[in-house]
């Protein structure tokens, strides 16, 4: 069994692991999610059992991390500080522009797959070969999340 | 593209990661955690660009150019542990050392070695070699000698040549009987370097 030095993963995936934790959970906080992610991950590296798709782990214990701060971010009583967002949208999704920043809440209340098809589709720019490998699934499947997550926004778009 | 996509693609903002804070901080963090099991950096020296490698044990790996850094640390993730951050704090004291050690300021090394990559055979040839003062020289098969085999010098050589941790382990102080320098893992120019400014070689 391989497993590459961490330090190699941290080099190789920092930097496109913070702009989708940017996404998920705003400027503000996606660098202390990222520092989290890492932790977990150098704390099980050594137990891992395969060195395959080492990005794909990366990214769902990211995805964990942003899912926690958002929760803890929503128990907290909502203060005129967040970003402008409408009453009831997950604070932490903030793109921080107002004028999309109800966008932004629908993509935070897309179900989890979805929700990082479309940040892996449209905010990183990715393929779908290269969505598939971040999210460990099918190239069919990233297809079928980013599209169904798309046709849940068009909905609340023209809503 | 819809006007809808373009919107989702432009909403988030560039936020710039800064590599090094976040660098600092995981390091720092996994210390304190103790889950940085191999610390390694780079020095300038005399003799090029090394790589240390330190755990919490001690020195484990330094290393001459030749092979590559990627290598090197493959190798440390392979047999030491995956854990390997690039922690310069952690290789300061034996950067101090192996500053003052080409300044001729210090004649032998105060810091622990990990000798983890090494056994059996090898391990002895290299504890008998670690034993050997700085402006001396002993012989392949007096160090095969120590570490058990008086007729095993080959094997002597290969554990020399294959040293993880030259300069601190003197491997540059062992030559054949008959005077001739032998090998060097770090090249023989390295090795004559390292013996003049020990003054075994004319400077």
């Amino acid at each position: 069994m391989h497993l590459p030095p961490f330090q190699a993963l941290i080099d190789a995936h920092a930097h496109e692991l913070h702009r989708f934790l940017v996404a998920w959970v705003g400027p503000d906080r996606a660098e202390d999610c990222l520092q989290e992610t890492f932790i977990s991950a150098l704390r099980a590296y050594p137990r891992l059992r395969s060195g395959e798709n080492l990005r794909a782990w990366l990214y769902t214990i990211a995805q964990r991390k942003a899912t926690d701060v958002a929760r803890a971010a929503a128990r907290r009583p909502p203060g005129p500080s967040l970003d402008g967002l409408p009453p009831g949208a997950e604070p932490s999704v903030g793109p921080h522009q107002p004028a999309d920043g109800w966008l932004w809440a629908a993509v935070g209340r897309l179900p989890a797959k979805q929700r990082a098809a479309v940040v892996h589709r449209f905010v990183l720019d990715l393929d779908y070969r290269s969505i598939a490998e971040r999210m460990g699934t099918t190239e069919e499947a990233a297809r079928q999340n980013v599209s169904a997550g798309l046709r849940r926004l068009r909905k609340e778009v023209d809503r | 593209m819809s006007e809808l996509e373009q919107r989702l693609a432009g909403a988030v903002p560039r936020t710039r990661l800064d590599n090094e804070r976040l660098a600092r901080a995981l390091r720092h963090r996994a210390a304190s955690e103790g889950l940085l099991d191999v610390a390694y950096a780079t020095l300038d020296t005399p003799l090029g660009e090394l790589l240390v490698a330190v755990t919490p044990r001690g020195v484990v790996r330094v290393a001459y150019p030749g092979p590559g850094e990627d290598v090197v640390l493959e190798e440390l993730a392979a047999r030491v542990s995956p854990r390997v951050l690039r922690a310069p704090e952690r290789t300061d004291e034996l950067r101090r050392q192996l500053e003052e050690y080409f300044a001729r300021r210090r004649r032998s090394f105060e810091v622990p070695v990990d000798w983890s990559l090494i056994r059996g055979f090898a391990r002895g040839v290299l504890e008998a070699t670690a034993a050997v003062p700085f402006g001396s020289v002993t012989t392949y098969r007096d160090v095969a000698a120590a570490a058990g085999s008086p007729r095993a010098y080959r094997a002597a050589g290969n554990a020399l040549g294959a040293n993880p941790v030259p300069i601190v382990v003197p491997c540059h102080r062992v030559l054949h009987s008959g005077g001739e320098l032998g090998g060097y893992a770090g090249g023989l120019d390295r090795k004559r370097m390292l013996l003049t400014l020990e003054g075994v070689l004319p400077g």
